[in-house]
């Protein structure tokens, strides 16, 4: 009996892999822990995806151990030491105000990630709440919820992100602020979809037979069968998100000085330009590596997780 | 940003029951675009409530006595209730009155109507160049899939959707301009071209071939290849990317089998039967496409000093012109969502089975 048991769920001793891999796992967590081993197998396959991994890793890594890594302060300044040419001291030189480019891009890294993370930490939801409650209610409240998304997805993104900071004042929680209101309204429609689908099947009809309320139903059951397509484009989304703030930080309507922030950094060696050109394409090669990244990791996030669109 | 099938595309609900089906399909989608239009003006108009640029104070400067001041309140219409004020707003809007701006005195639309056609001329050279390589280089994808030359175009159009515009533009600029010497600089003409040409159309390719000037035809075009370029390769990206899916939708369907079987070339099966069918969405692709250029164009038009909607409306707002800013909003709010339903329409003429 007991070696019954070992073949068909797996036994620990037996080695993770094997537990992982067992066709019939013992415990809830076995299969939830199974499952993203076999998404992760098929994931590993692609190397385009596993190198945005490994960017999208690299950017946090920096982030944390930035003033660790940086070897000098970003804002501090020191006007005999202006526009150096990269080597020496200063690995990509320095700017216009003899600070570390190096340093400010290595901290920049901490804006680009906070703003990446708040975005999807207010949007993602946002989205959710909205979609799948217009997909479970339908009726008047789908029809109201999904005109109000309508009209935001009609709106070209920058253009309203440009608006919503006019209008509150430039600054950095202000860039994501706006940056959120226009990010929400396709994951309330993938949500809203998605919902449908299985909003009339067996084990919702149970739920609410047993008495669940229509919160503990969105909550607990509709709302973790969306997430998984909304992950995948909230990963894909994370680009534009990035391209966005720094395009907003080259209008000076992001992060304000001193603060390092890479589209702010363009801004500032664009007059350079022509003598010191290091000082404006080192912060745009930053951009294009980490939007590149999740690029990449979103399209294989899809391919794992979201067949049907691959 | 995004490239996932647009969804304008959708069949939108009916607007009564019991018409014939094309009125139903027309009304429905006629009111879905007004209230859209509505929602949007909403937007605009709340985001002029919160700014903290007090409307009265612009008109009467910060010394006018309290009278003055009240007497210009109720002049802009400011002490009625927000409903009200949003009633007045619409109605002036729709007269096409944006309100005066503050920078150049001018009426707001009065200026969009004369920076409008720079940013038209740039959005329609790049999704020219983004349809006639973008197409192309999909269907190559798509037939040689999962071999090297998919992967040198799916890397190249991940890279278009990463690279920030304003950066690849500046780093156009220092190598193609300033280094190789190989296009023209900044803004739309060289300087003593300017003003040679009666603009017409104010699309300058036009009016200098209309007035006979091919010299201000080239310098013209010498000036917007690298622009155009940039943008077009942020829309080659995305319809690269779309045509590539499309055509292997289509090059799995058993009537591409039946074609191949027949004895057709492998050219006339792809590029005709094949393209043919993936053409109807790609349409609407191409739409929305043109619409985000025009978003696109913003940062562009900053970089290369363009005097299109794009710096019009950064210009302003940083020169805290508000009703020139909110007025360059809905007008391309409003082009986006002309945009949409002409996809839509697109889409029913174009695909019998959505009729």
């Amino acid at each position: 009996m007991k070696a019954l048991d070992d073949r068909s769920a797996g036994s620990f001793s037996a080695g993770p892999r094997a537990w992982l891999m067992a066709e019939a796992a013992g415990s809830r967590r076995q299969a939830r822990l199974g499952r993203w081993y076999a998404a992760w197998l098929v994931f590993r396959r692609n190397p385009l995806a596993v190198t945005g991994l490994a960017i999208v890793c690299g950017l946090i890594v920096v982030a944390l151990v930035a003033p660790w890594l940086a070897g000098h302060s970003p804002i501090e300044q020191n006007l005999q030491a202006r526009l150096l040419p990269p080597g020496g001291g200063h690995w990509l030189g320095t700017d216009a105000l003899g600070r570390d480019i190096f340093a400010r891009l290595v901290h920049g890294a901490r804006i680009t990630l906070l703003i990446v993370a708040l975005v999807a930490a207010i949007a993602a939801p946002v989205g959710l709440i909205m979609g799948c409650s217009a997909g479970y209610f339908g009726g008047w409240v789908d029809a109201v919820l999904m005109r109000i998304t309508d009209v935001f997805l009609a709106f070209p993104r920058l253009i309203l992100a440009l608006a919503f900071v006019a209008a509150l004042g430039p600054g950095i929680e202000n860039a994501i602020l706006a940056i959120a209101i226009t990010a929400w309204p396709p994951y309330a429609r993938i949500a809203r979809a998605e919902t449908i689908t299985i909003r009339t099947s067996g084990f919702i009809q149970a739920a609410r037979l047993q008495g669940a309320s229509a919160s503990r139903i969105l909550v607990g059951h509709v709302v973790p069968l969306t997430s998984s397509s909304v992950i995948v484009r909230v990963t894909l989304d994370m680009a534009g998100v990035i391209l966005t703030a720094a395009g907003l930080g080259f209008l000076g309507l992001g992060a304000q000085p001193p603060v390092a922030e890479w589209g702010a950094m363009i801004a500032a060696g664009r007059q350079f330009m022509l003598d010191q050109w290091w000082v404006a394409a080192a912060p745009g090669l930053a951009i294009l590596v980490v939007s590149l990244g999740f690029n990449l990791l979103g399209d294989g996030l899809r391919d794992v997780l979201d067949p049907k669109h691959g | 940003m995004a490239y996932f099938p647009p969804s304008g595309a959708a069949p939108r609900p009916g607007f009564l029951p019991g018409l014939p089906g094309w009125l139903n399909t027309a009304l429905g989608l006629l009111a879905s675009v007004a209230l859209t239009f509505l929602g949007l003006l909403l937007v605009t108009f709340l985001i002029g409530r919160v700014v903290p640029i007090d409307p009265v104070l612009a008109a009467v400067g910060d010394r006018a006595p309290a009278e003055v001041y009240e007497q210009m309140r109720i002049a802009l219409g400011l002490h009625l209730p927000l409903h009200e004020q949003f009633l007045a707003y619409v109605g002036k809007v729709l007269e096409g009155d944006f309100g005066r701006s503050v920078l150049t005195a001018n009426p707001v639309l009065e200026d969009i109507r004369r920076v409008f056609p720079a940013t038209l001329e740039l959005a329609t050279l790049s999704i020219l160049l983004g349809v006639l390589i973008g197409v192309p280089m999909g269907v190559v994808a798509a037939v040689r899939h999962g071999r090297w030359p998919d992967h040198v175009i799916r890397v190249l159009g991940l890279v278009g959707y990463s690279v920030p515009v304003f950066w690849l533009g500046l780093m156009g600029l220092l190598l193609f301009y300033a280094n190789l010497g190989w296009v023209a600089g900044p803004g739309r003409l060289d300087i003593y071209y300017e003003g040679l040409v009666e603009p017409v159309t104010g699309l300058i390719l036009v009016d200098s071939l209309v007035a006979g000037e091919p010299e201000v035809f080239w310098n013209a075009l010498g000036h917007l290849v690298l622009p155009a370029s940039v943008l077009g390769y942020f829309s080659l990206a995305y319809i690269s990317r779309m045509t590539r899916s499309l055509m292997l939708e289509q090059l799995s369907q058993e009537y591409i089998v039946t074609a191949r079987a027949k004895g057709l070339s492998e050219a006339r099966v792809v590029w005709r039967h094949a393209l043919g069918n993936a053409m109807v969405p790609l349409v609407t692709v191409i739409a929305l496409s043109y619409g985000s250029l025009l978003e696109g164009s913003v940062l562009t038009e900053i970089v290369f000093a363009w005097p299109g909607l794009g710096y019009y409306i950064t210009n302003s707002l940083l020169n805290a012109d508000m009703n020139a800013v909110l007025g360059g909003t809905i007008v391309v709010g409003a082009v986006f969502i002309g945009l949409n339903l002409l996809s839509d329409l697109l889409y029913r003429v174009l695909d019998p089975r959505a009729r």
